[in-house]
């Protein structure tokens, strides 16, 4: 168990590294552009040469990414090019919007798709048939037109919640929840849909096995097998459905960012882009990669604990 | 991304298992004409095709159809609402015709698809037929940047590429193809390793063609169709990014694109609210086409199409058609099967019979064998003696009597008859138990749910059971899982599992199949103790005359779902009646078969 989460996290160390490393590459190949960038189109080269030397993105690239790794070693992201703010408090200052939009959903997601996704396997019938009907519109539709149905609807025609805007939890409790309402009810149909459906699938090839007819022949009830043995073998399959959905909704967090106007990550990543804030712009891409990792890790080693063949091994 | 994951969940699920089995290349011509007419018969594929043809056409022909210039500005009609005056969909902010622009958007949609659909289909298939091909470290590498690909969230990567990119779609649309490759990749390479193993690679290699026509020629008439089913997905994908990216204003502002109106029309929602329904639709809808379409195929090409169930009537004129239970049940005995009759439906709406008319009677101290061939109906005709048929068995008649009660018409006597009356013993020991728990605690759940007792005495009670079915140190086996304990020692915990809610009959469904040869005396020298200590009554399952011999006191020979022979085991081998018993006997006799 424990040569097996080394090597989970060994694994996931690299990923962060070769991932950081080709974006570093990427983004920050063209100093001279870069500089350009900050400085708007008819800056002159002599002003632009001065910025790259300034912004140190006269080196060689190699050398960059080494300081650049040297920082992270050291808890630093670097300093955003245009206000100086250092990028980790940048970053910090959105984590609890992208965060508790993500958490909450990724909750929801988790207990829905169980109860869903149990009872289509379970009792089949219309619950069954409404369940492939959202997985397939879930699909189809992505969340941020979902949001933008729900704007109309919700917070346009009728008045009934915000359609824009984030108050923190400190501030205002039921704002709060009054203004991540609609953010995530629109990630929540794909996911759900997605979830449920692969749930559903997991729990009807649990029922189908073995074991499950001779639990039946000992006289035991449907609802105890389902509870205490088909729900506990589903549970490895479901925290890998889980995680998949968790990794996919993170593009989706940053379109619905944008539709309601939340100041989290997604946002912060798309207006430095557009500004070639690149050091801030970096710092998106660490934050993804990390909960990326963190996820899948998280999953990995509670699923092999889960699994007693591993856990004992 | 939703979307993302539809490729992520579908494909990798459902897709790559079925597509590891190739297509056999040399009847393509009549497989493409068969794919043709199911997908003619689908009509959610001829509603999404006609879909695309139309989106395709509009794309083609935007120039002619389109109303308006999409740069055609009359500000009189800015932010006019749908259907109200010349601009049918409604004017934009600026004053222009939200219908033409939708219209001109179209070709850059079509050319974002042409984009991701090469970009994604050259890069996967060419790097899977190379990872499959040559394997070893090159399918490492190649394995471990498909899964980091295909584990990061492609629109973040895009949103950070902006910087070097800029705003040019076809460019970011060929990036999401690379990021979306594994898909692709993960399908050629199991299919190149598939076909790489089969014969007729070894033959082509030995008729001296080169490496490269080998691949050519075998592996992509394979990979075909599950690249083809693919690419529905694929194109889902990516114009939901395409979208997503235009909506956050990272396209290019000086052409029009359906995300760009979507995100125009959305920022002056409150000044006129029926202008984001069209572009929202139309994204959505496109989507919804390229996925019911990657649905449709799959099913056309992997011939999966949907099975019609039986209907109502089919079973009852199958019902019907069975008599009824011919012979009075015999008094005496403790479980009689009279006519029983099981079938199942057969996907063209049909129910097939494949138990047809079975009569048998077990007696208390008796143990009685069914014999005969797989797919003779024997198992059938044990799960349904325990109410365990499959979820699509349709019982067709008949009954099973339990002194006297017919438990096949009764699901809750039956219930309540299992475990404590009725008990099973399996064929796999290994599959049998769950993996995930204890073999102490599943075997007090199974006790506990039997009969009313408490922990410490149901766990007393098994101990016991336990050591009687030869197992040295309960204790310790008490506490193991499944899996660290051997084939033989799972056996024995499954017929103490059955024997302990005391129950009067056991059915034993080929108990000594899996076992090894030697454990397989130790088996059957229990169940007979079994029975002789307990006064059991006994179904054996078994295809294995040795075990009928060993065993078993009468029996009966099943073929093609109805009961050819019943004799006492020692008439049987003395003197077999039907002609199939005598094939069975001498096949058995026969050293080669043995």
């Amino acid at each position: 168990m424990i040569g097996f989460t080394l090597r989970r996290l060994a694994s996931a160390l690299l990923l962060t590294v070769a991932v950081t490393f080709v974006t570093f590459m990427l983004i920050f190949s063209d100093g001279n552009a870069i500089a350009r960038a900050t400085l708007g189109e008819t800056a002159t080269q002599e002003a632009v040469d001065a910025k790259a030397l300034q912004l140190g993105l006269d080196q060689p690239v190699l050398t960059q990414y080494w300081e650049w790794v040297q920082g992270v070693l050291h808890g630093s992201l670097g300093n955003s090019f245009f206000t100086g703010e250092p990028v980790t408090a940048m970053l910090l200052t959105r984590l609890p919007v992208t965060l508790s939009l993500t958490v909450i959903v990724v909750l929801l997601t988790a207990v829905v798709s169980v109860l869903v996704g149990t009872l289509a396997a379970v009792r089949g019938g219309w619950l069954d048939r409404g369940l492939q009907l959202l997985a397939v519109a879930g699909a189809a539709v992505p969340a941020f037109i979902v949001a933008i149905f729900l704007v109309l609807t919700v917070a346009v025609e009728w008045g009934l919640l915000p359609a824009t805007g984030y108050v923190p939890f400190s501030r205002d409790p039921v704002e709060w929840v009054r203004s991540l309402t609609l953010p995530v009810l629109a990630i929540l149909v794909g996911s759900i849909g997605g979830a449920a459906q692969q749930f559903r699938g997991a729990i009807s090839e649990i029922l189908q096995q073995d074991f499950v007819r001779t639990l039946r022949s000992r006289g035991i009830g449907e609802a105890p097998i389902v509870f205490r043995h088909v729900l506990r073998s589903a549970a490895a399959p479901g925290l890998t459905i889980l995680s998949l959905q968790t990794i996919g909704m993170l593009g989706g967090v940053v379109l619905i960012e944008q539709v309601f106007a939340l100041p989290g990550v997604g946002d912060l990543a798309v207006e430095m882009t557009l500004r070639s804030d690149i050091p801030v712009v970096m710092g998106c891409v660490v934050f993804t990669v990390l909960v990326v990792v963190v996820v899948n890790l998280v999953a990995d080693v509670v699923g092999a604990w889960l699994n007693p063949k591993v856990r004992l091994a | 991304m939703s979307t993302e994951q539809v490729v992520s969940a579908v494909v990798d699920r459902e897709v790559a298992p079925d597509a590891a089995r190739p297509a056999a290349p040399h009847d393509d011509g009549r497989r493409g004409d068969r794919v043709g007419r199911r997908l003619l018969r689908d009509p959610l594929a001829v509603v999404s095709m006609a879909y695309v043809a139309v989106v395709i056409v509009v794309g083609v022909l935007a120039p002619v159809i389109a109303p308006y210039s999409p740069d055609y500005v009359d500000v009189d009609l800015a932010n006019t609402a749908p259907f109200t005056g010349d601009f049918v969909l409604g004017g934009d902010s600026s004053g222009r015709d939200i219908l033409s622009r939708l219209l001109w958007a179209t070709r850059g949609t079509l050319l974002a698809c042409v984009v991701v659909l090469v970009v994604s289909t050259v890069v996967g298939v060419t790097g899977g037929l190379l990872a499959g091909y040559f394997r070893g470290r090159t399918e490492a590498v190649a394995s471990w940047v498909a899964d980091a690909i295909m584990a990061l969230p492609g629109i973040v990567l895009l949103i950070a590429l902006y910087t070097v990119i800029g705003p040019s779609i076809p460019t970011a649309m060929a990036v999401f193809g690379v990021l979306i490759a594994p898909a692709n990749y993960r399908l050629v390479r199991a299919v190149v390793a598939e076909v790489r193993g089969e014969l007729y690679i070894d033959a082509a290699k030995v008729s001296g063609l080169s490496d490269l026509r080998i691949i050519f020629r075998h592996v992509l008439t394979a990979v075909r169709a599950p690249i083809i089913i693919q690419s529905g997905f694929v194109l889902a994908a990516g114009i939901g990014i395409q979208a997503g990216l235009e909506f956050l204003g990272l396209g290019d502002p000086r052409v029009p694109s359906w995300g760009g109106i979507l995100e125009q029309a959305f920022s002056t929602i409150y000044l006129n609210r029926g202008a984001v329904v069209a572009p929202a639709l139309v994204v959505s809808l496109t989507i919804l086409a390229f996925v019911l379409l990657g649905n449709a195929l799959r099913d056309a090409l992997q011939g999966s199409g949907r099975r019609r169930p039986a209907t109502a009537a089919r079973v009852a004129e199958a019902r019907a058609a069975r008599p009824a239970p011919s012979a009075a049940a015999d008094a005496e005995a403790l479980v009689s099967v009279r006519g029983l009759a099981i079938g199942y439906p057969d996907g063209l709406g049909h129910v097939r019979p494949v138990v047809d008319g079975v009569d048998l009677c077990v007696h208390r101290g008796e143990i009685h064998g069914l014999v005969g061939e797989s797919g003779s109906g024997k198992s059938q005709t044990a799960f349904a003696m325990l109410g365990l048929l499959p979820k699509d068995a349709v019982v067709l008649g008949g009954a099973v009597l339990f002194d006297g009660a017919d438990l096949l018409a009764d699901a809750g006597a039956m219930r309540r008859a299992r475990g404590t009356r009725i008990a099973y013993v399996p064929q796999e020991p290994m599959s049998n138990l769950d993996p995930t728990i204890t073999i102490g605690r599943q075997l007090v759940l199974g006790l506990r749910a039997a009969k009313r007792m408490s922990k410490a005495k149901a766990r007393s009670h098994l101990l016991g059971l336990l050591a009687r079915v030869g197992i040295a140190d309960p204790e310790a086996v008490f506490d193991m899982y499944p899996h660290q304990i051997s084939g033989g020692m799972a056996q024995r915990v499954l017929i103490t599992g059955a024997i302990a809610g005391d129950p009067e009959l056991i059915v034993a469904d080929e108990p000594t199949t899996a076992l090894d040869v030697t454990v397989q005396a130790d088996v059957l020298a229990l169940l007979r103790e079994l029975r002789d200590e307990r006064g059991l009554g006994m179904v054996l399952v078994t295809h294995d005359l040795g075990v009928v011999a060993d065993i078993c006191d009468t029996v009966s020979v099943m073929r093609h779902g109805t009961i050819v022979e019943h004799q006492e085991v020692r008439g049987l081998f003395a003197a077999p009646e039907h002609p199939y018993t005598r094939e069975l006997l001498s096949s058995a006799l026969d050293p080669e078969e043995a």
